[in-house]
């Protein structure tokens, strides 16, 4: 290169730092103005008012939902003329970590997401959140399911509306069950038999994606309900000690199921998502996931449905001797909608929630195909049969156990997620696992 | 228009903008940093100042220690590349055909978001369907490691990408301190009867080894404080085997809710990038740099 198109290079360079720079600066102007909370402009200026929404239904791997929240902003809209919601759409993990660092500046959205029991302790006790038991005492109140709303209860009051409610069974590929003659396991023995025939042909029984580590803590979860019973759920509350034999032989039974390759290869290295996709391209036999999977097992568009067809469930197995019976469930209320405390408009915020979390009742049976936290009248829908199947599951559901890292506090849920990826990759013994767990819940951060 | 410039006040004029914007960014987010590793902060709720509490935990903490031996091994990776970096260079700014190409190759990495570089290397590595275990199965592995879940591998999985993604950066400012050397002193050496070998160790590298010095500052210091691609492929994970400095920084502060143990964390970093950087200088210093004249 030489002396003059270097120069030239440079100069170039030059004029585009400052064209880039000029793009930035109003880009992230308008970034800010989005970001903002709903004051300022945003506020009651002659009747206006404009709501800022944050949710976590991409339109991308969530496409039914967003859809579902897309109708129920327009209807809103429409029948509020007065009314903007302004929408901004996370993933997941991104979701819950903007949500923290908007809470730590105090810029919560005026309506959000957010999780249960422990996740939303620490928000209440900042008092981010304003307390929505006025919108309970109305005519919403009798709409939810029993149950559902106290998991987002602090000191007896409610801080956020629940909108799913979730369980998780098995899924299985009908077909891969039935080149090898299998029947969906009752019991654990016939489970691990199933495993065993499938590992022979050289098929890959579970699918898993470990890396998220929660998609991990709900078969320890189970093992743990189906040999202890509410063992878990004491040790968390502090009721119990981790130490009960049955957590450890739970722990102990995870490692008995990877030692058996149950698992699909480098699952701890995988997302979700991956793990997932296991399943869905048929690679994979079983899948154990929440019932907000159901649209792409009967509703998703995109999803073939050749594949559709093939997804049948079953129930987590029984455990000889074991005292966890085998209607009771790991799931919960998902996601609710909390309205932000020091929100310039929070009349027309809870006012919106409300809407939402009725509409979102109404329509997300039959348009997005997941269970809502309220009632549905059954009779009055045409449904998929897995659907119906699920929402009669959850009607005779003897318990539901809320996932283990929702109802533990922050820094704990992440001892345990850790635990749990450890424990399948066996770097930590089942003995060392429970220990680390109390440890974690003694020290009651 | 000198005359301007050398009033005082003028010139403190013309500084004062960009010190305004660097304490403002920089300097002033250090020392508040500083500040949260005194507190027990939740990153909502109240701070409690808990002196160094948060430090001498630090100090104690075994996860941590093994983070900081990821990345200091990150560092070491990154320096020792550099030598590789240095001979492609070298090899590129003599005449050899194609060199355009190759050093375009060479840079288009760069081009990539660290997120899009993170998932191209996340199908690489995929345990059944990844090019790499695909093509490992084809030569006759029959059962090739998973890559990103294994323990002992997860972090040597990663410095591929990691180096990768740098190379074309250290390859381009070699290769355009190389490119300065007047011709005439490789001339003149040429006509003196070295050989090439004499031509790249004798003449051309001590000639730039004040460049080379900064790439070593460079390398270290940007592995000190590597977050992005192992934060994207492994979060990690598995069991902490892959985690770094700034992921643990990360995890403590935005997974636990430790905001003011994640700052010790990030305090600590700083301490840690200034002293190897101050280090690096030391020993690098030398009385009598070459110039060509």
């Amino acid at each position: 290169m030489s002396k003059k198109t270097l120069a030239m290079l440079l100069s170039w360079t030059l004029v585009l730092a400052v064209i880039l720079s000029g793009c930035s600066s109003t880009g992230s102007g308008g970034g800010s103005e989005s970001g903002s909370n709903g004051s300022g402009e945003g506020g009651t200026t002659d009747g206006k008012v404009t709501l800022k929404f944050m949710h976590l239904w991409p339109a991308g791997s969530s496409a039914q939902q967003n859809k579902l929240v897309n109708d129920i902003i327009q209807q809103y809209q429409t029948d509020n003329p007065n009314v903007t919601i302004k929408q901004e759409v996370l993933e997941n993990e991104q979701y819950k970590n903007k949500l923290k660092i908007l809470s730590a500046s105090n810029e919560l959205p005026d309506v959000g997401v957010t999780w249960a029991a422990g996740f939303l302790e620490p928000y209440v006790k900042g008092n981010l959140f304003a307390p929505l038991d006025e919108l309970l005492n109305g005519s919403l109140g009798e709409k939810f399911i029993a149950g559902t709303t106290e998991a987002y209860a602090v000191d007896s009051k409610t801080y956020a509306l629940p909108i799913e409610l979730n369980i998780s069974p098995i899924y299985y590929n009908k077909a891969i069950f039935a080149k090898y003659n299998l029947q969906p396991p009752a019991t654990y023995d016939e489970f691990l038999n199933v495993l065993k025939t499938l590992t022979e042909n050289g098929e890959v029984p579970i699918a898993l994606g470990n890396k998220d580590r929660w998609t991990g803590s709900l078969w320890y979860m189970y093992l743990a309900n189906r040999v202890g019973g509410d063992a878990l759920e004491k040790a968390i509350s502090g009721s119990g000690k981790f130490e009960d034999p049955a957590l450890t032989q739970a722990a102990a039974e995870v490692q008995k199921l990877v030692d058996m390759n149950a698992f699909n290869k480098g699952f701890n290295g995988l997302s979700n998502d991956e793990g997932k996709s296991e399943f869905m391209n048929e690679k994979a036999a079983m899948y154990l996931m929440g019932t907000w999977e159901l649209p792409n097992f009967t509703t998703n568009p995109d999803i073939p449905q050749e594949f559709k067809d093939k997804v049948g469930f079953f129930k987590f197995p029984t455990i000889d001797g074991g005292k966890g019976d085998i209607n009771s469930w790991v799931g919960g209320p998902g996601v609710g909608l909390f309205v932000a405390q020091n929100s310039k408009v929070k009349e027309e915020a809870q006012k919106f929630v409300q809407y939402f979390v009725e509409k979102w009742g109404e329509s997300s049976v039959t348009e997005a195909g997941v269970i809502p936290a309220t009632k549905v009248d059954t009779a009055a829908v045409q449904l998929p049969q897995l659907y119906i199947d699920l929402l009669n599951e959850l009607n005779q559901a003897s318990s539901l156990t809320l996932f283990a890292d929702v109802q533990m506090k922050p820094a704990a849920a992440q001892v345990h997620l850790d635990m749990i990826q450890a424990l399948f990759g066996k770097a930590v013994t089942p003995e060392d696992f429970v220990k680390n767990h109390q440890a974690a819940i003694d020290k009651g951060n | 228009m000198d005359k301007v410039m050398s009033n005082r006040l003028v010139a403190a004029l013309y500084v004062l903008p960009a010190l305004l914007l660097l304490l403002v960014l920089v300097y002033i987010p250090i020392v508040l940093t500083g500040y949260y590793g005194l507190m027990q902060w939740d990153g909502i709720g109240a701070m409690t100042f808990i002196g160094l509490d948060n430090y001498t935990r630090l100090l104690q903490d075994s996860t941590f220690w093994q983070s900081a031996n990821h990345t200091f091994l990150l560092a070491l990776f990154s320096a020792l590349s550099l030598i590789g970096y240095l001979m492609i260079a070298l090899v590129l700014s003599g005449k050899i055909k194609g060199a355009n190409l190759f050093r375009k190759i060479y840079l288009i990495p760069m081009l990539l978001s660290s997120v899009a570089i993170a998932q191209l290397w996340l199908k690489i590595y995929h345990p059944s369907n990844g090019v790499l275990n695909t093509f490992l199965e084809a030569i006759g592995f029959s059962n090739p490691p998973a890559w990103l879940a294994e323990p002992s591998l997860v972090l040597y999985a990663l410095f591929v990408p990691i180096l990768w993604q740098y190379a074309g950066f250290y390859i381009l400012i070699y290769y355009a301190a190389l490119k300065n050397i007047p011709e005439s002193l490789v001339e003149a050496a040429r006509i003196d009867g070295a050989n090439p070998w004499q031509i790249a160790f004798r003449i051309k590298l001590p000639l730039i080894t004040e460049v080379i010095k900064v790439t070593v500052v460079l390398a270290v210091v940007g592995s000190l404080k590597y977050f992005d691609l192992i934060y994207v492929m492994t979060d990690g994970g598995p069991n902490g085997s892959s985690e770094v400095m700034a992921s643990y920084m990360y995890r403590q502060a935005f997974r636990s809710f430790d905001f003011g143990y994640g700052s010790a964390v990030g305090f600590f970093l700083l301490l840690i990038c200034l002293v190897v950087t101050w280090l690096l200088r030391k020993a690098t210093a030398s009385k009598d740099t070459i110039e060509y004249s």
